[in-house]
């Protein structure tokens, strides 16, 4: 095997926390290797023994259903034994800090460490304290990069298919409350480096500052928008993080920028109905919508476990000596 | 440093050639025979095979052998050795691989190492009636207790040296070469 010629993988920065350390090259080979990885899911024994020995925390400061619950089964499908941390019922009601906790989960031989956390770049700091490998898994309103991937993911496998391909020539709307949202910095960040064309739609009081140096046309009318996209995607309502009024009432918004059946109908494309979760059935999206034939909703928690066994293969899989 | 030629096309040909009879004679002609290669080369050593298969036992073309590719970078038992390396397509034809005569088809036969990631790769996707192995250079120095059923040609090599087999799909011509000791491709 020793002299078997060896295809290895683009490099990878060693740890995943934010979607502008990677290339487009990078960006697709991951894409790619999820490919063959969702193999995997539709296999008899959805089991490989490649992360074996290998030991994954998944360390969540915030609620999280499906990025804690597809991280773990992405981990275990690659037979990586799963510790699962969450700050409820933990020491961190004791007052320990992050850092403590951290290097607690490294002594106890942690090669990789999934961090949710409230507060923006709670992963940068984390991967200043730990030798193990950081996966960012949603901080604060600044990143989700693993929810970007699968976005990415779900868009090319329905609208160009091909192992190798990006997303040029693609439309894509992205709805909703931006401001809050990791998700849409993330998907800004890859989708435009896979060459997509990016709508925003917000209404002002929603977008952040400096929006306009974004690689972004923005749009305030939903109605117009959504006539020539492939893809929209509906972005949950951050009610946790709204400190103040940021529109009338929530009638209003969801008459405005709510996904319905008499908006679906301004389209010229049928596009595809994207939303990461959890949904807010009746505000940002209407229950219709969201079980319609062209939602791809349950689709994205699917192909969530691909991406992530592949970021996981990439980054623990060899030896970054 | 040294390249001494050994095998040259027409030897490749006429080594596969046989290696199809031989698959054929010793499964008796049986439908249900599944070739898997071993990318890289594996693959297309593979897909030669199965059309000089099919033309033994006499086939139309609306029938060819079915001939896949496994990958079994995931199952290597040296991947932390090197950095993440890049998985290449596991093709299956057919429903599944169970009840199958499956024949593995590599390039080289070594330490037995990639074969025994190719049977746990198997193992994932089903249960095979037999597996049967066959490879175009045996070189001996085997690792583990794993033997070919079928082989092009049996290369004595000391450890040092390297065996490059290039191959038309691949490497634009046809032949195997010994390329002297301590010389990577």
């Amino acid at each position: 095997m020793s002299n078997r010629s060896d295809v290895l993988a683009p490099k990878l920065s060693r740890h995943l926390l934010t979607i502008s350390d990677l290339s487009r090259e990078g960006a697709i080979h991951i894409l790619d290797t999820a490919d063959e990885l969702a193999r995997v899911s539709d296999a008899p024994i959805k089991k490989l023994p490649t992360l074996r020995g290998r030991t994954v925390v998944n360390l969540f400061y915030e609620d999280s259903t499906r990025t804690r619950i597809s991280f773990e089964a992405a981990a275990k499908r690659l037979s990586a034994d799963v510790i699962n941390f969450s700050a409820k019922g933990s020491s961190v009601s004791k007052g320990e800090s992050l850092k403590d906790t951290a290097l607690t989960l490294q002594s106890m031989g942690a090669d990789a460490v999934i961090l949710r956390h409230s507060a923006s770049g709670a992963a940068h700091r984390l991967a200043q304290w730990t030798d193990g490998v950081v996966i960012n898994a949603g901080d604060g309103t600044h990143e989700h990069p693993t929810q970007a991937l699968l976005d990415a993911f779900t868009l090319r496998k329905h609208l160009k298919g091909a192992l190798g391909e990006d997303l040029s020539g693609v439309r894509i709307a992205i709805v909703g409350d931006i401001l809050h949202s990791r998700v849409a910095r993330s998907n800004v960040l890859l989708l435009s480096l896979l060459g997509a064309h990016i709508t925003l739609v917000a209404p002002p009081t929603l977008l952040p500052v400096g929006v306009h140096d974004w690689p972004v046309e923005i749009s305030y009318d939903f109605d117009e928008a959504i006539g020539e996209c492939d893809a929209v995607m509906m972005l949950r309502l951050q009610m946790e993080r709204m400190k103040s009024a940021f529109f009338p009432s929530a009638r209003e918004y969801s008459r405005l920028y709510g996904l319905d059946r008499e908006r679906m109908k301004k389209s010229k494309k049928n596009p595809l109905i994207l939303h990461p979760g959890p949904i807010n059935r009746g505000l940002e999206i209407s229950a219709d919508c969201a079980d319609d034939v062209d939602s791809v909703i349950l689709e994205q928690v699917a192909n969530g476990v691909s991406v992530r066994m592949a970021v996981l293969y990439l980054l623990l899989g060899g030896s970054h000596e | 440093m040294a390249i001494k030629a050994v095998l040259s096309s027409a030897d490749i040909d006429r080594a596969l050639m046989r290696i199809s009879h031989e698959i054929v004679e010793k499964n008796r002609g049986s439908d249900e025979i599944l070739l898997l290669g071993i990318p890289t080369r594996g693959t297309y050593l593979a897909e030669r095979i199965g059309i000089a298969m099919g033309k033994a036992m006499g086939k139309s073309s609306s029938e060819p052998i079915p001939v896949g590719t496994l990958d079994i970078t995931l199952h290597r038992d040296d991947l932390r050795s090197k950095p993440p390396r890049a998985l290449t397509p596991t093709r299956i034809p057919g429903e599944s691989i169970d009840g199958k005569r499956v024949v593995l088809v590599d390039d080289v036969l070594y330490s037995g190492r990639t074969i025994r990631a190719a049977l746990d790769a198997l193992g994932e996707l089903g249960r095979p009636a037999l597996v049967q192995l066959a490879v175009l250079v045996d070189r001996g120095h085997r690792e583990l207790p794993i033997r070919a059923d079928y082989v092009g040609k049996n290369l004595p090599t000391s450890h040092d040296e390297v065996v490059r087999v290039s191959i038309a799909e691949v490497d634009g011509e046809d032949f195997v070469a010994i390329v002297g000791a301590n010389q990577n491709e």
